[in-house]
């Protein structure tokens, strides 16, 4: 009897603290919805700041918007550019060395927690070494640096799933490796880049700390990458820091609208990634197929073989 | 074989290529340590480590570097946040892989990707908004009076961020554990209670300590969401309703005056290695007993 009633009690436990989860995700959007919603209006998403914004007059945070997607759109193809060439040296040069893969793999990890406002600090360190004012290419190189373990982890798992058949397929063909990994392997895994670029790419936008240091803030749109830029997670910060009501309901607003772009990114990679598993599949059936094929050939040989034999000795 | 020298060169460079881009990514976490300990070099120089962790004023005017009240602030709220956020995420994945139906597990993953994803200063929106409140109404209850800026508002606000971060990382842990073993307890004549009790937590126990310390190592250096709620006060707290203030938002507030002082500077970046090496000594632990398990 006690048996059951303490399974009860825990399975009680679990199922509130299961809802506890869903319930602070419901709790942390509506809340959001209900404060910002009020205050979003056209003219803050097409507008920047006019003079005494910040004492609650017109204007809105276009300027936010705007240096956000340049930086993190920035950041993302900088990201790529390095992020790309790793995890596929990674996955078609180094794959018959395990132990070297793992400890790149176990130090990408680490590089993965290594907290925001620490790359800010060496992000800014860098700066200042170089003579770098805060400007949008400083914010660039940092937050590029945020993602880059982020973003090759992501590549990695999926190209682990790749069938090795096909990599030895086209090596047996003639290719060189470079030509298997761009031409071959990349092909494959289309959908998968998509989606740990996607990935990334809402994790550059969203993230403050990192940036806090480096692009500064500005009312105005940048027009060049040494110019300092505002961003959203900032200007959500700053807003909400200041005393008067009404710009902290901008904040609110600030808030919303980096929410909708996190959860349009995450809509996207979604539908990217569920398409990516329908070909995965393919591939699979289709490796399948060709290996089952060259096993029937196989075996029909191998019988013939044995026939031919047999009738020799019967002769 | 012969392959034609336009090819070959192709290769050589894009493989090149390739090797060079490895070595940049593996050698950013030396980068990060070597450049953020050559910039505290200079305080340093000038203090011993001893007194610099355990001096508890904080006067960067007049010289006075001791970082004990931020790290004990950043100890508390960490720590704090774990005990909130570990049991519900073990009972929530015991319940997620064992109890409930596959349906809820769907629904469970994208709620954990888009609570992951949120960005932290959304958290901290939503912690100004909801929790410290909350916190204000409820300490008079604990005979406190506090305007809600506290190192409890700072390790609840904390605790939801992590929770996508372990829990995802224990229901992968209960999902690779081999039902040979739930069937083989099953079969002795357990019930399904005493196989997750005596079976299953004992096999996942180095995975849920690992998954422990990974959140820890999110929680220590996390900056924005903490830094709008705690307060931010240089004192050591004496109980949960009092302000703190971390490591992390004590870098993240002083960026803009810290220029005109070489030691204030200095200082900031200190702060900035001892956090990358506890979250570093946290990740290498947890990952460590992680690959061991050899899930990953």
């Amino acid at each position: 009897m006690t048996k059951k009633t303490e399974e009860k009690i825990f399975k009680i436990l679990m199922i509130l603290s299961t809802s506890i989860i869903l319930f602070s995700l419901i709790l942390i959007i509506v809340s959001i919805l209900i404060k910002g919603l009020p205050v979003l209006s056209v003219e803050m998403l097409t507008e920047v700041p006019q003079g005494g914004y910040y004492f609650g007059k017109g204007g809105g945070i276009l300027n936010a918007i705007v240096g956000s997607l340049y930086l993190s759109t920035g950041a993302t193809i900088l990201a790529f550019l390095i992020a790309l060439p790793v995890s596929l040296f990674m996955n078609i040069y180094l794959i018959k060395k395990k132990r070297l893969l793992n400890t790149i793999r176990y130090l990408l990890d680490l590089l993965w927690g290594v907290p925001s406002i620490v790359y800010g600090a060496f992000g800014f360190t860098i700066m200042v070494y170089f003579g770098l004012k805060t400007s949008l290419l400083a914010g660039i190189i940092t937050v590029a640096l945020l993602i880059i373990p982020i973003m090759i982890r992501a590549m990695d798992e999926v190209f682990k799933t790749v069938p090795r058949g096909l990599i030895e397929a086209s090596f047996s063909l003639g290719s060189t490796k470079s030509e298997t990994a761009f031409k071959v392997f990349l092909k494959q895994v289309v959908p998968s880049v998509v989606t740990a670029v996607l990935l990334s790419f809402g994790r550059a936008i969203g993230d403050a700390a990192s940036i806090l240091f480096t692009t500064g803030y500005t009312d105005h749109i940048p027009t060049s990458l040494l110019e300092p830029t505002a961003t959203l997670p900032l200007a959500v910060f700053f807003q909400l820091s200041s005393p008067i009501p009404e710009v902290q309901n901008r904040a609110y607003a600030s808030a919303l609208v980096l929410i909708v772009i996190i959860l349009i990114i995450s809509i996207l990679s979604r539908i990217v990634a569920n398409r990516n598993k329908l070909k995965k599949l393919n591939i699979k059936n289709a490796v399948n197929k060709r290996f089952i094929y060259y096993k029937n050939i196989r075996q029909n040989y191998i019988q013939s073989m044995k026939n031919r034999k047999y009738n020799k000795d019967i002769k | 074989m012969t392959i034609s020298f336009n090819r070959y060169f192709k290769d050589k460079f894009s493989s090149g290529w390739m090797l060079v881009c490895l070595i940049l990514v593996m050698t950013i976490p030396l980068l990060i340590g070597i450049g953020l300990f050559l910039k505290s070099t200079l305080l340093l120089d000038n203090y011993s480590l001893v007194n610099l962790l355990f001096s508890k004023i904080w006067k960067p005017l007049d010289g006075k570097f001791g970082f004990y009240p931020f790290i004990i602030s950043s100890v508390c709220v960490t720590f704090m946040a774990i005990l909130i956020a570990a049991p519900i995420c073990l009972l929530s994945a015991i319940y997620l892989t064992q109890y409930a139906k596959k349906y809820l597990l769907k629904i469970m993953h994208p709620v954990i990707d888009i609570l992951s994803g949120i960005p932290s200063v959304v958290y901290g929106v939503c912690g100004v908004l909801i929790i410290v409140p909350f916190i204000s109404n409820i300490a008079p209850v604990f005979g406190k009076q506090t305007p809600g800026y506290s190192i409890l508002a700072g390790a609840i606000v904390l605790s939801i961020m992590i929770t996508p971060f372990i829990l995802n990382i224990l229901i992968e842990i209960f999902q690779n554990i081999p039902d040979e073993l739930k069937e083989i307890s099953l079969s002795l004549g357990a019930t399904k209670w005493e196989t997750i009790k005596f079976v299953l937590i004992k096999k996942a126990s180095p995975g849920i300590i690992s998954s422990i310390g990974l959140g820890i190592s999110r929680a220590f250096g996390e900056t924005m969401a903490v830094l709008m709620v705690v307060g931010n006060v240089a004192k050591i707290p004496n109980s949960v309703f009092d302000p703190g203030y971390p490591l992390p938002a004590l870098i993240a507030n002083n960026y803009g005056e810290m220029l005109s002082i070489p030691m204030y500077d200095s200082a900031l970046m200190f702060a900035a290695l001892v956090l990358f090496g506890v979250v570093l000594f946290f990740n290498i632990i947890s990952r460590l007993t992680i690959t061991k398990l050899e899930i990953y």
